[in-house]
């Protein structure tokens, strides 16, 4: 299986600036262990900045570079040194399906506290069962949902920001079908009526941004099983 | 202040650090980096002292991880701006999840090619040429969205735009600096 549906420029510039926050930036990091071709994209916007870091206006008022130079160099005795080498691979250039190693990447598994078997689902009725992600993150709401076999979604607009990544099988919206590792990006401007597909439920991590305005297709199909 | 540090230069510096923990060698990296990291921080904090503080962190991250640097993938400007970006989301204790290569659910790239590290030394050599090719209003964008610390929305309203053109802009800067990169493959 390979990704189709990839994070876009607008959300990938905001992580590689760090401006993203934590609640998105979960959701694009996520994506990116599972998606070679978004690292690819990544490196090569760390590779502009760095073009653009050369060409900075580096004239420091006033300071002294010899001053800076001579505490650097007196202080190199003191750090540190980390001798460790870089990350090894991982063991091998494993297919973006869910295999035997588990369905949750890092570093999304240790924010929900193990895998997707090894946590507590919360049942929402009607065989939809969601894990509320704990963030520092105030401006953004973050869940695991798992949708259930054939289940379709009201037809919704959404208010603001969403993000979506699918973790596990797969479903289908008017844009497109979405599956393990592909992302669907939601704004005001799409109407859509997600449903998964038919074979098995579908794991999808959701951010939205909060306050929740209870629009986002997430919530609706929550919405009336909490009664909210 | 050094006016410039070739890419391959400021690489053969940079793996000189980490073998040996050469003086010199990085020497010559802190004086074309230090007044750049500088600028970069004081365009976001202000205050000088602060900006000074969080050059000299970032450089001795520099030093202490220099082994962890992959000579065969990106440049070495590259690398500093990722430690200078990451001291400065750790100044603001923000937090900024990232991907683990030795997860066992992490989908490595497919088997490199044995000339890879030849392709990433000219994708260095080659977003840098695409870069000089850049309108200006994509540029100031770019350099907005990078060292300025503030969101597109943010970016938008600075520059009396819309938002839709700020992200048409990037969408157009990088699908530039995209097609340069693949039509060496």
């Amino acid at each position: 299986m390979t990704i189709k549906h990839h994070i876009s420029d607008d959300f990938l510039l905001e992580y590689a600036a760090g401006t993203l926050s934590e609640g998105w930036s979960l959701g694009v990091a996520s994506h990116l262990a599972l998606c070679p071709e978004c690292r690819e994209r990544l490196a090569a916007m760390e590779g502009a900045a760095g073009a653009l870091l050369d060409k900075i206006d580096a004239t420091s008022p006033g300071g002294s570079e010899e001053d800076a130079w001579a505490r650097m160099k007196g202080r190199l005795g003191e750090i540190r040194v980390e001798e460790v080498l870089r990350d090894a691979p991982a063991p091998s250039a494993a297919l973006a399906t869910a295999g035997p190693q588990g369905v949750l990447p890092e570093p999304l598994r240790s924010y929900v506290g193990g895998d997707i078997h090894e946590v507590k689902w919360r049942a929402l009725g009607r065989g939809a069962y969601q894990i509320l992600i704990d963030t520092g993150d105030r401006t953004t709401q973050t869940r695991l949902l798992r949708i259930p076999a054939g289940k379709p979604v009201p037809e919704h607009t959404h208010q603001g920001r969403e993000l979506t990544l699918v973790l596990s099988g797969s479903f289908r919206d008017e844009v497109d079908r979405f599956g393990r590792g592909d992302v669907e990006e939601a704004d005001g401007s799409l109407l859509h009526q997600p449903k998964a597909d038919e074979d098995q439920d579908c794991i999808c991590l959701a951010v939205t941004e909060a306050p929740l305005k209870f629009s986002s297709w997430i919530v609706r199909l929550v919405q009336p099983i909490l009664k909210i | 202040m050094a006016q410039a540090l070739e890419p391959d230069a400021a690489r053969r510096l940079l793996v000189t650090v980490a073998q040996t923990r050469n003086v010199d060698a990085f020497e010559t990296l802190f004086r074309f980096y230090a007044p750049r990291v500088r600028s970069f921080m004081a365009l976001k904090v202000r205050d000088r002292q602060v900006a000074e503080e969080l050059m000299q962190e970032t450089m001795a991250s520099v030093w202490s991880k220099a082994t962890q640097f992959d000579p065969e993938r990106g440049h070495v400007s590259a690398w500093v701006f990722t430690i200078a970006r990451n001291v400065r989301i750790d100044f603001y204790r923000r937090r900024r999840p990232q991907f683990d290569a030795s997860d066992p659910v992490f989908v490595a790239d497919s088997a490199p090619p044995a000339d890879e590290e030849f392709e990433h030394r000219q994708d260095a050599k080659l977003l840098r040429e695409a870069m000089a090719t850049l309108p200006q209003e994509q540029i100031e964008v770019l350099q907005k969205a990078f060292f300025e610390d503030i969101s597109h929305s943010t970016i938008a309203e600075e520059l009396g735009l819309p938002i839709g053109t700020v992200k048409s802009r990037i969408r157009l800067a990088f699908a530039k600096l995209r097609s340069a990169l693949e039509g060496r493959r």
